[in-house]
């Protein structure tokens, strides 16, 4: 393709970078509260590790908000049905888990979470055409409808295991930390970091190098368009809210073995969590939605450490402030 | 010559409103038919039919021999509609390019085309990485028009194309669509400038109250001009 | 009932259910003294008001709201730590009711303020945070809440359980400070079941179904929305503190899991769906089935599921267990906003319906 041609003529349009600042500022900010240096690198790479994981959870909610204007209520579910799925493969194979071995501890850990991301995804398909097709468009009743399919997503989790905690230790190469100078960093938070900023990337590239990508950025903007142009947007949505599902799926497999645990509260639990975190960043927004996650765990880690009391009204604190600076979020994607 | 594109008796409903009362006209393949009338006549909204985005509640569309009234509008742009809104709807999130690429939905751009294209609307060359919606409200019509031509389709429905532009890029814009005639597309075309419908139009049709008022060949309506003062009033001399 | 079977009009058998549900509920004293029915009772009238409050938002303006729960909790909890602070006296519970219902209130408007000011949509997601905020702020402030144990208090004199007002010579009944408690609370839900009638009645009631329905044009037509919106959301706000000062009263207790728990939320939405959403009178209809069900029905799947176990059934014993009620209520919870959204009074409103 030739694009040699002079493009000097326009002005580049101006990247919104002030919401990209906020989170270094905010732990910049925490240096000099926390004093000490090596708490504050352990805190920060708490933060990270758990902003990830939450921003993993997260992605598939506000995209399928913003692609199609329809808010799962029920987005908890998955993360708590994939944790749940995760238990099926760590149990039996605890002894290859707790092995003393990359490799074999790895030979449980991967098809648990594709297995998990699977069920998830499948899942996800049974939800969108089962609970919101039928009222699509509908706002009211996508949430009542989505609520009550939580309701029976976590009732059905305690008919099958039963209500008690199900314990999911960690593998054992990934005990441990690493240490760099002073500080110590769990590898396990570090696993997470990366496996969140690859799903970060990989977002990025399928938005902006694809055509599919390219079909969702512009159904976000303009769904009726899009559909003019001969694309049929509605695969397109299920296709992006099994993702979005398997994605939470995976978020709750890595949130499981982050708490060593399992219980079918943490859909409740997190569903909190992730829509502050998609309201902070702006409906429909990945970018914002990434940087939400930081903050919010940020501010979860920092304010748990220094005012301890005030550790999970801070969120709404950091909403309620974010809000007013933005009252759409951070990066406002649609104007519905 | 046949007929592309017929309705027969086409209502639309949008919410209570009763639109569309009945519209019944034929688009001749290879022609350009100017649908005209006043605002609020049912311009658009014959348009949104045909794309099936409104769902006609009542009437047949026929394309090509086939009935599409009562199907999704991704399976009626698939038969080889393009379509051009009246709010041009470039994504503007995306780079003319990007633009471009999703008017491309059967292959990869073709660069013969795409130089054809930029023949008639240099800017988008120009602005080729640029998002578009950077772009002049002129710019984002051509844009739009190109997106509905970055492929071959066998019927174009437009949407007042000349709207709010400067006369120099309406002079840009009868030309490209002149030479799209050539290459042998079919268009339905609404527009208020009645200047720019006469040098494009072969047919003419005109709206009013939601049924089509008066139809024949453009080259008549052009000429009597007591018939253009009684259906269309001085809605269309401002424009001249 | 026999004779009218053949064609009833629907709203006739709307009232009939309603007449029904009432007189039992003002007869319980009399015919189920016990504990068990009495606490079912009064359970009823309390979730009816706070269904209904729920129902203005709901269905009066189509808004959902995660936070109905919280008012309901600062009501109890006002009243709770004024009793337990100040020691049982009328006095305590009036100190309760000020300082609770200005405080339900104002916490309403600061959130709809907020966040109806933006988008609907924005309301139901913050409002689910908030509330969960709350719900943990409650149990870390112990000293003053109790934290997650509550605070357990005493009622002044006049309603206690050993304050023989009537002695049973009388009429056969004792009625004493617990009888009075029962009809203070049936008499103040019933009130304020009617005052919340006379709002959606109202000029004002209108104009909030005038939004939902269409919220531009209703702002086209002049009335700000976002005020109405809000005003709604105080008044319902109140309205479930008020439900929270008799839960409080008639429980002379108070912890997370009676008022603040998540759980309570989801048992008004599935009341307010499955009683009729905008009809006032579904919340009655919907707080009546739901509890009723909620006390009896395990028993009844308790017994399935043992059946099941011992017919050697998989599966089954486990999702028909009495902890799993929830399953199916989510289920019919489902179903209801499916097949009929307007619910039960929606139905027997409407004749034309399918055979009922």
């Amino acid at each position: 393709m030739s694009d040699t041609a002079t493009s000097d003529a326009l002005p580049k349009p101006k990247r919104d970078l002030l919401p990209v600042l906020l989170p270094a500022a905010f732990a910049l900010l925490m240096l000099p509260l926390v004093g000490s240096a090596s708490s504050w690198a352990t805190l920060l790479a708490a933060s990270l590790a758990m902003g990830m994981m939450i921003f993993i959870m997260a992605s598939g909610l506000t995209l399928v908000f913003g692609l199609m204007d329809v808010l799962n209520f029920g987005h908890g579910a998955f993360i708590a049905v994939g944790a749940y799925i995760a238990t099926l493969v760590f149990l039996p194979l605890a002894g290859w888990s707790q092995a003393d071995s990359l490799l074999t501890n790895l030979a449980v850990l991967v098809p648990a979470a594709v297995l998990a991301m699977g069920v998830t995804a499948l899942l996800g398909l049974f939800v969108e055409r089962v609970l919101i097709l039928p009222v699509y468009g509908q706002h009211l009743k996508q949430i009542l409808m989505t609520t009550g399919g939580l309701i029976v997503a976590e009732q059905t989790l305690y008919a099958l295991w039963g209500p008690q905690i199900i314990p999911m230790p960690l593998p054992a190469s990934l005990r441990g930390s690493f240490i760099f100078g002073e500080v110590a960093v769990a590898k396990y938070r570090l696993l997470a970091m990366l496996v969140g900023l690859a799903v970060f990337i990989a977002i990025q590239l399928v938005l902006n190098r694809t055509k599919i990508g390219l079909l969702i950025r512009a159904g976000v903007e303009n769904r009726e368009m899009v559909e003019a142009l001969g694309y049929r947007i509605r695969r397109l949505f299920l296709g992006v809210f099994m993702v979005g599902a398997a994605l939470a799926g995976l978020g709750g497999v890595m949130w499981g073995l982050y708490r060593e645990q399992v219980h079918a509260s943490i859909g409740d639990e997190l569903t909190v969590l992730v829509f502050i975190v998609v309201i902070i960043g702006g409906l429909g927004s990945v970018g914002g939605c990434f940087i939400g996650a930081l903050l919010v765990a940020m501010v979860a880690n920092f304010g748990g450490f220094l005012v301890p009391k005030l550790a999970l009204v801070s969120n709404i604190l950091l909403m309620v402030a974010i809000l007013m600076w933005r009252p759409r979020g951070l990066y406002a994607v649609t104007s519905r | 010559m046949s007929d592309l594109l017929t309705l027969t008796g086409v209502h639309t409903h949008i919410g209570r409103y009763h639109i569309l009362q009945g519209v019944d006209f034929a688009v001749p393949e290879g022609q350009v038919t100017m649908l005209l009338g006043r605002n609020g006549a049912g311009k658009t909204t014959t348009l949104r039919t045909v794309m099936g985005l409104w769902p006609a509640s009542r009437g047949e569309i026929v394309l090509a021999g086939e009935r599409i009234e009562a199907g999704t509008t991704p399976d009626i742009a698939r038969r080889g509609v393009g379509y051009v809104p009246e709010s041009m709807a470039v994504f503007s999130d995306l780079t003319v390019r990007e633009n471009l690429v999703l008017g491309a939905r059967d292959r990869d751009l073709d660069d013969a085309r795409l130089d054809w294209i930029f023949g008639f609307f240099p800017a988008l060359k120009r602005f080729w990485l640029s998002r578009a919606g950077s772009l002049s409200g002129g710019q984002k019509q051509m844009l739009s028009i190109a997106r509905a031509i970055v492929e071959p389709r066998k019927l174009l429905l437009i949407d007042e194309p000349t709207k709010g532009l400067a006369p120099a890029i309406v002079m840009a814009l009868i030309e490209c669509l002149k030479e799209i005639k050539r290459r042998g597309a079919t268009i339905l075309m609404v527009e208020q400038n009645f200047h720019a419908a006469r040098e494009l139009g072969d047919t003419v049709l005109v709206m009013d109250n939601g049924a089509i008022v008066h139809r024949g060949a453009m080259a008549d309506l052009a000429a009597d001009v007591a018939l253009q003062e009684r259906l269309l009033g001085l809605s269309l001399e401002t424009h001249q | 009932m026999m004779i009218l079977s053949g064609d009833p009009p629907r709203s006739r058998l709307l009232a009939v259910l309603l007449i029904v549900i009432v007189a039992m509920l003002v007869l319980t004293p009399w015919l189920f003294p016990g504990a068990k029915a009495m606490n079912v009772a009064v359970k009823i009238c309390i979730f009816a008001v706070l269904v209904a409050s729920y129902d203005l938002l709901l269905g009066y303006t189509g808004t959902v709201s995660f936070a109905h729960t919280m008012f309901y909790g600062i009501g109890s909890y006002a009243v709770a730590i004024a009793l337990y602070a100040m020691g049982p006296s009328w006095a305590a519970i009036g100190t309760g009711i000020v300082v609770g219902l200005p405080m339900a209130m104002l916490l309403a408007l600061a959130i709809g303020l907020f966040s109806l000011r933006v988008a609907a949509i924005f309301f139901a997601m913050i409002t689910l945070a908030v509330a969960s905020a709350f719900q943990v702020l409650a149990s870390q402030m112990s000293w003053l809440t109790g934290g997650e144990d509550g605070r357990t208090f005493r009622l002044p004199e006049l309603l206690r359980p050993g304050t023989v007002l009537i002695d049973k010579s009388a009429f056969g009944f004792e009625i004493n400070g617990r009888t009075l408690t029962y009809y203070l609370v049936f008499v103040v839900s019933a009130l304020l079941i009617l005052a919340l009638l006379r709002v959606v009645n109202s000029p004002f009631g209108r104009v909030l179904q005038a939004i939902r329905e269409n919220p531009f044009r209703a702002e086209a037509l002049g009335y700000r929305t976002v005020f109405h919106l809000t005003y709604a959301n105080c008044i319902a706000a109140t309205v479930a503190a008020c439900a929270g000062v008799l839960n409080a009263l008639w429980l002379r207790y108070v912890g997370p899991d009676t008022s603040l728990a998540f759980s309570i939320m989801l048992d008004i939405l599935l009341m307010v769906v499955i009683g009729g959403m905008g009809t006032i009178y579904g919340a009655i209809i919907g707080a009546g089935i739901f509890i009723i069900a909620q006390n009896y029905l395990q028993t009844l799947m308790g017994a399935a599921s043992s059946a099941a176990a011992d017919a050697g059934l998989p599966l089954l014993p486990g999702l028909l267990h009495p902890d799993r009620w929830l399953l199916w209520l989510g289920l019919l919870f489902i179903a209801s906003v499916y097949f009929f959204p307007t619910g039960v009074v929606g139905r027997l409103r409407r004749p034309k319906a399918g055979a009922a």
